[in-house]
């Protein structure tokens, strides 16, 4: 067993940490401060090869390894957690999938304009009554002639109004099984932005990733061609899990970050911050305190890392990507929260990221799975 | 056309710089980068390899561990990578490194050969024209920009109070300057592919046309007798006068120090 990284991965992780330092630190409280999406940012990352980075080669990524995509977002978040998503929500939640379930000239039409950054991607599958709960959707797609038909809407999506291409769910049949009761059929669909009957609707002022385009997207009578469906009609369900499986361990990423940059923040203050006439650091609360946080982060970093190599190497990985979300995701929270509070005051104010990094840390218990949802994938393992 | 990149892994000065107790760089406990000057050069090379499609090949005379910084290059788009080492040619200055690099840029066929201005460990910027002076090609120093015009470069050549606009046949030499553009970035991908490709490795015997007398430590003229840390300057003083009392005021001032 190896815990290192090899050199291919350390030096990965160089570009990605001068990087951001050089081109998301800078502009993380102003993305935050304005909520404008830092669409150049963005560009710079399409030029240096970060929006395709698991993707082969053959469909214009970049043919590296999930491990190499999730030390990205990692770098990414530790400075910047809505930079991080941008990468995340394109990479697992649009490209992944049509890699995966895609035809040929779907992957061909899609993939390589996505994985080179010419076009960004989305995903849509939660709406307002369908959260945890599937069951609870709305949505439906029709087929008419040679096209289908989409009514409803879709709420919370990343990237949502900036992205060219959606991933989007919704019913295609009702079916009945043996008690009587309905069971609804989904499929899996690639929405163009300008297809007819496609429009956006509220942008949501969220808590934290600020910048990160958050709206509704919302389908009246939106007219797709028939060769839209992505995979097989009605395995939309499972496509869409399968999806947020790989998806978890990009929001797994993005929460180690959050959690490792409020760490180091919170060691070089500390040393920095003078109490009764000696640095807190110098405070054994303080040092204990660190020690915690260090060794769950790296706890956290191995799990996360742990997740990634399933990915590569395992057909299916769910357990091993709810793992890495739930702990990493609740040791973001646990440190940002830890690391405000030994800022004190200065800790609260807008002024220091970390009282950025608190708000950013929360949504990573909440979004592409809670962490109930977490431990309700991991037990249902356990009690198989 | 076919371009060769001299580069060089130097310790990062950022966080100042940290000496042995015999008074040589304490090169272990310091960070190792591309140095500046030369990652501008590279980054030149490369903006002619993509308007040309030229061959760009990097050389660095070093430490085996020196593989880090041609792997650098090779993720940012170079082509082919050199690595001259020997324990031979270690303890070189600049008259044994230049002759070395020579020495194995005369196996190559080249039409621009490009260094960095100067490296920030030793900070001579002698190297560059030396190597020009010892294959009798032509060389600019200081480039601010460059142009590739049919068999010839035009440089902007940077000097104390103005430019100089240089032109020259190929093949020369050219040292660049770090504000002659922004390097790009390695790409992930590239890094995956670097670490695919064969580095070339060259010792003393795989040099040209150069006599042992000149190599490594024994062919070194130079010989440090101390080196120390830049002495930081003070934060100075700042007045507001008119421009006759803060003649009277520098006056006293350098009568106080007897300067004058």
């Amino acid at each position: 067993m190896d815990f290192g990284l090899d050199k291919k991965h350390e030096m990965a992780r160089t570009l990605f940490k001068e990087f951001a330092e050089t081109e998301v630190k800078p502009l993380a409280q102003e993305v935050d401060e304005t909520e404008v999406f830092p669409a150049e940012t963005v560009k710079k990352m399409a030029k240096s090869g970060f929006m395709g980075i698991p993707v082969p080669k053959e469909y214009g990524g970049q043919g590296c390894d999930p491990l190499t995509y999730v030390m990205c977002v990692e770098e990414l978040s530790k400075v910047c957690a809505t930079t991080g998503v941008i990468v995340s929500a394109h990479t697992s939640l649009c490209i992944d999938p049509i890699l995966t379930y895609g035809t040929e000239e779907q992957k061909e039409k899609y993939v390589r304009p996505l994985a080179t950054g010419e076009k960004l991607g989305a995903f849509a599958l939660t709406e307002p009554g369908a959260g945890t709960d599937a069951q609870g959707a709305q949505t439906k797609a029709v087929l008419d002639g040679d096209e289908w038909v989409l009514n409803g809407s879709k709420c919370f999506i990343t990237n949502g109004k900036v992205a060219d291409v959606y991933i989007v769910i919704a019913i295609t049949s009702v079916t009945e099984d043996k008690r009587g009761r309905k069971k609804k059929n989904f499929s899996a669909f690639i929405v163009e932005k300008g297809a007819p009957g496609f429009s956006f609707g509220t942008k949501e002022k969220k808590m934290g990733i600020r910048g990160s385009s958050t709206y509704e997207l919302i389908f009246e009578d939106c007219r797709i061609p028939k060769d839209a469906l992505l995979g097989p009609e009605g395995k939309g369900f499972p496509i869409a899990m399968h999806t947020l499986d790989g998806g978890r361990i990009g929001i797994a990423a993005q929460a180690l970050g959050i959690a490792e940059g409020a760490l180091e923040r919170a060691i070089a203050y500390t040393k920095e911050r003078k109490q009764f006439g000696r640095s807190i650091a110098q405070q054994q609360n303080t040092q204990f305190k660190l020690a915690d946080m260090a060794t769950r982060v790296e706890a956290a970093q191995m799990l996360v890392y742990k997740a990634a190599k399933a990915k590569e190497t395992q057909k299916v990985y769910s357990v091993e990507a709810a793992k890495a979300k739930l702990f990493a995701a609740e040791t973001a929270m646990a440190v940002t929260t830890e690391v405000v509070q030994l800022f004190g005051g200065y800790g609260y104010i807008r002024e220091y990221d970390v009282e950025r990094m608190m708000r950013d840390a929360k949504i990573t218990e909440i979004y592409e799975g809670t962490s109930e949802v977490q431990r309700m994938v991991i037990s249902g393992a356990l009690l198989k | 056309m076919k371009i060769v990149v001299c580069i060089k892994q130097v310790p990062d000065t950022k966080g100042g710089v940290k000496f042995n107790p015999d008074g040589t760089l304490d090169r272990a406990a310091m960070l190792a980068i591309m140095n500046p000057d030369d990652k501008a050069g590279l980054e030149a090379a490369l903006r002619i390899k993509d308007e040309t499609g030229a061959e760009v090949t990097v050389l660095t005379m070093g430490l085996p561990k020196a593989d880090d910084v041609l792997r650098e290059a090779l993720a940012m788009g170079a082509d082919n990578a050199i690595l001259v080492t020997d324990r031979v040619l270690g303890g070189a200055d600049t008259w044994a490194t230049s002759t070395t690099i020579a020495g194995a840029l005369r196996n190559l066929d080249y039409d621009l050969i490009i260094t960095g201005r100067q490296a920030i460990d030793g900070d001579t910027a002698q190297v560059g024209p030396q190597i020009a002076e010892h294959l009798g090609i032509p060389v600019i120093s200081y480039a601010e920009d460059i142009k590739v015009e049919g068999d010839s470069v035009i440089v902007k050549r940077q000097y104390e109070d103005r430019y100089h606009m240089l032109k020259a046949k190929m093949p020369c030499l050219i040292t660049a300057l770090s504000e002659l553009n922004t390097p790009r970035y390695m790409t992930p991908g590239g890094i995956f592919d670097a670490y695919e490709k064969e580095v070339t490795v060259w010792g003393r015997a795989d040099l040209k046309d150069v006599d042992d007398s000149d190599l490594g430590l024994k062919g070194s003229p130079t010989k440090i007798a101390k080196a120390s840390d830049k002495v930081r300057k003070g934060a100075g003083e700042k007045v507001t006068l008119d421009a006759s009392e803060s003649v009277s005021y520098i006056m006293d001032k350098l009568k106080e120090k007897h300067v004058i």
